[in-house]
């Protein structure tokens, strides 16, 4: 049994323009001790699916299971919940100032969490977990600095409070998402160095939510890629970035600029993320797929298992070949032959 | 033959800090700029890189003319645009333009996207009427916006495509200088592609010169022709975009590239990373002699003592500067050495570390 196995969820909300469908039927599994790296652009579910699974969605319309541990969080009683989160599931969000409250101390916050989930422990104790774990994450003088309101803090420091604060109790899974976004490169290198050290150090599994590939080609063991609110593709971090199948990735990937490769253009995916409440049908990504194909836009492709030499799980939502993975020129071929001919048998 | 379009002189931008109601007394002041040299040629796009609180949005802003400068010269073709007419100010604005971050915030919700290009030309008593209406129609289908969407709102458009309504806002006066302050970091990946493709087509065919900040290396080495580094209000490295990155001498710039994302797992895992020691420090009481001493993993006593200039270091090409006592030789092993200095923690209210 995985430590987290999630099952077609779905969550919708009603919206006075609609109902935004913002994820769409998603399933995945986190293996304890393991990093599982969620990637996609703004409107693509990431968030919202990790925010489901700890119930942060107030409002919202969800379906499908979330099982951690065997128990379903969906369907778990709130007092359940409670105990599960901060203790077994932690999270670890964006804007860190906006996490921690501006009023209490640093230390403080950090030892009510260690004595809401157990009550029994003295404050003295509480407190002094709370200025060890500070300095775990790397707080020079953690002793002096819990002491401090957030706003003493710099925007590195917070978050590095945030991630020993969701150590505090030893959570089997930490759940992060978008650590480093609001942090400056120096400071994100730091920050990605600690959680993959302390990963280590507790063997906690991590579900890492980002829209960066680098990150993802730093810390993750698999990377589930989502558009408008599904699975595009899944595959072990090595087997995402080198043989991708699904043509959103390969976008996404050549969207960036390179080192080493000049000037030569940037090839970035046409056109804009979808509306999730007006979702294309069929293929979702059709209409900015440069090898669309007739039946792309009347029957959508469902995670098909792709053929990986390293023997690890790889599945792609889309119709184009099995064999047409990653950017050589042998797969471009592939691809082109695929697109001429599923562009014409039905237009002949 | 002067290939020179804006030269800055020891340019330094203050902000004070009053306290007081009658007074208000300045208390301390932020030294956003503090002391840059800088020419921009004609044509070629001048990048500048920094992280948060470099000074580098100030400088932009001092570039384009929205801030005046605290000391220093800011010369657009020769000409001190402090000491510009009203009437010479007027043409400087036309000439320079600037393109914002945040495409919600920099263009009015309440106003039609016709009216926001077209702004320009009212402003400048270049064409209205019928005349206008035809040229922001022009400027849109430039930007490859559908020139059918004049009268909508912006809120009716994405991210990208209201970031293209600021480049083509931008463009209206034909200007010569733009200075784009990041311009592409708040859209996604695959629509950042698609802009800074559109910034490199308009720049080839309106023969623009561009001023482009950013705190993404990636994208700035891409679009950039020279680089310069930003650290605390000052220039600590310029050379052109490849030497720059292929040979970084100033210890700031190799721990900057170390810590770039890189889209490529065994890239990531190869790479050596240079961590910094603490954060960056305040610019209101900015380290004596180089700034960077607190951080920099080669500091000694000298760098402490006396402030290194800006100049070609070793056998650097004459436009490889480098403000540094002692710059990254091929041999060093930065991830791993280890300053001679007992460094002070850049944070204000810790006291010292030791290592």
């Amino acid at each position: 049994m995985s430590l987290l196995e999630v099952r077609d969820l779905r969550v919708s909300f009603d919206t006075p323009d609609g109902v935004v469908r913002a994820v769409r039927g998603v399933s995945f599994d986190v293996e304890r001790g393991r990093t599982l790296g969620v990637v996609g652009e703004s409107g693509s579910g990431k968030s919202v699916t990790a925010q489901t699974l700890l119930r942060l969605t107030p409002g919202a319309r969800v379906s499908g299971a979330a099982r951690f541990e065997g128990r379903d969080l969906l369907r778990m009683p709130a007092e359940e919940l409670r105990r599960i989160r901060g203790a077994r599931i932690a999270m670890i969000f964006q804007d860190p100032l906006s996490s921690l409250h501006p009023l209490y101390r640093v230390g403080r916050q950090i030892a009510e969490m260690i004595r809401a989930h157990r009550p029994d422990t003295p404050a003295a104790r509480a407190r002094a977990r709370a200025v060890e774990l500070l300095g775990l994450v790397g707080i020079p003088e953690p002793d002096r600095r819990a002491e401090d309101y957030p706003h003493q803090f710099s925007g590195g420091m917070r978050q590095r409070a945030m991630i020993a604060m969701a150590l505090a109790l030893e959570p089997a899974l930490i759940i992060a998402d978008e650590p480093t976004t609001a942090l400056d490169s120096t400071v994100r290198a730091q920050i990605l160095d600690l959680l993959l050290r302390l990963q280590r150090e507790f063997g906690t599994a991590l579900v890492m939510i980002t829209h960066d590939l680098g990150v993802v080609a730093e810390l993750a063991d698999e990377v589930l890629v989502m558009y408008a609110g599904k699975p595009a593709e899944h595959a072990g971090r090595r087997d995402l970035f080198h043989r991708h199948h699904h043509p959103y990735t390969k976008g996404l990937l050549e969207s960036v600029p390179r080192a080493g490769r000049g000037r030569a253009r940037l090839r970035p995916v046409a056109g804009q993320p979808p509306s999730l409440i007006d979702v294309p049908p069929a293929c979702p990504f059709h209409p900015r797929c440069p090898y669309v194909m007739d039946r792309c836009r009347v029957d959508e492709p469902p995670p098909r298992p792709v053929p990986s030499p390293g023997g690890r799980e790889h599945r792609s939502a889309c119709w184009l070949p099995l064999e047409a993975q990653g950017r050589d020129a042998g797969a471009e071929r592939l691809r082109e032959r695929a697109v001429a001919e599923g562009r014409t048998r039905e237009a002949g | 033959m002067n290939d020179v379009l804006v030269r800055l002189e020891n340019v330094t931008k203050h902000f004070p800090i009053r306290q007081g109601l009658v007074f208000k007394k300045e208390i301390a002041r932020v030294r956003a700029v503090d002391g840059v040299d800088l020419k921009v040629r004609r044509g070629e796009t001048l990048g500048v890189v920094g992280e948060s609180g470099c000074g580098k949005s100030t400088l932009a802003r001092c570039i384009a003319g929205l801030h005046p400068v605290t000391g220093g010269r800011v010369l657009f073709e020769g000409t001190d645009v402090g000491r510009l007419t009203p009437a010479g100010l007027r043409e400087f604005r036309r000439q320079v333009q600037m393109v914002f971050q945040d495409p919600y915030g920099s263009l009015n919700p309440r106003r039609r996207v016709g009216s926001i290009i077209g702004d320009p030309f009212d402003i400048h008593g270049i064409a209205d009427g019928a005349e206008r209406r035809r040229r922001v129609r022009e400027l849109m289908e430039l930007v490859g916006l559908n020139p059918e969407h004049y009268n909508r709102f912006p809120a009716e458009f994405s991210g990208g495509q209201r970031q293209r309504i600021g480049v083509a806002r931008a463009l209206a006066l034909r200007p010569r200088l733009v200075v784009c302050d990041e311009p592409v970091s708040a859209l996604d990946v695959s629509v950042q592609a698609q802009v800074i493709n559109l910034l490199d087509d308009l720049q080839r065919e309106l023969g623009l010169t561009y001023v482009f900040i950013a705190h993404d290396l990636a994208v700035v080495r891409y679009v950039s022709d020279r680089v310069a580094v930003m650290y605390l209000g000052r220039i600590v490295e310029t050379a052109a975009a490849e030497e720059l990155y292929a040979r970084p001498r100033h210890p700031y710039t190799a721990a900057l590239l170390s810590a770039e994302s890189v889209p490529d797992p065994d890239e990531a895992a190869r790479r050596q990373r240079i961590v910094l020691t603490g954060d960056v420090p305040s610019p209101i009481d900015p380290p004596r002699a180089c700034r960077f001493h607190p951080r920099c993993p080669k500091a000694q006593a000298r760098c402490v003592q006396e402030p290194p200039s800006l100049i070609a270091r070793g056998a650097d090409p004459p436009d490889h500067l480098t403000r540094c006592h002692f710059p990254v030789e091929a041999d060093d092993d930065l991830a791993h050495e280890h300053a001679s200095i007992r460094q002070v923690s850049t944070d204000p209210a810790l006291p010292e570390v030791e290592r």
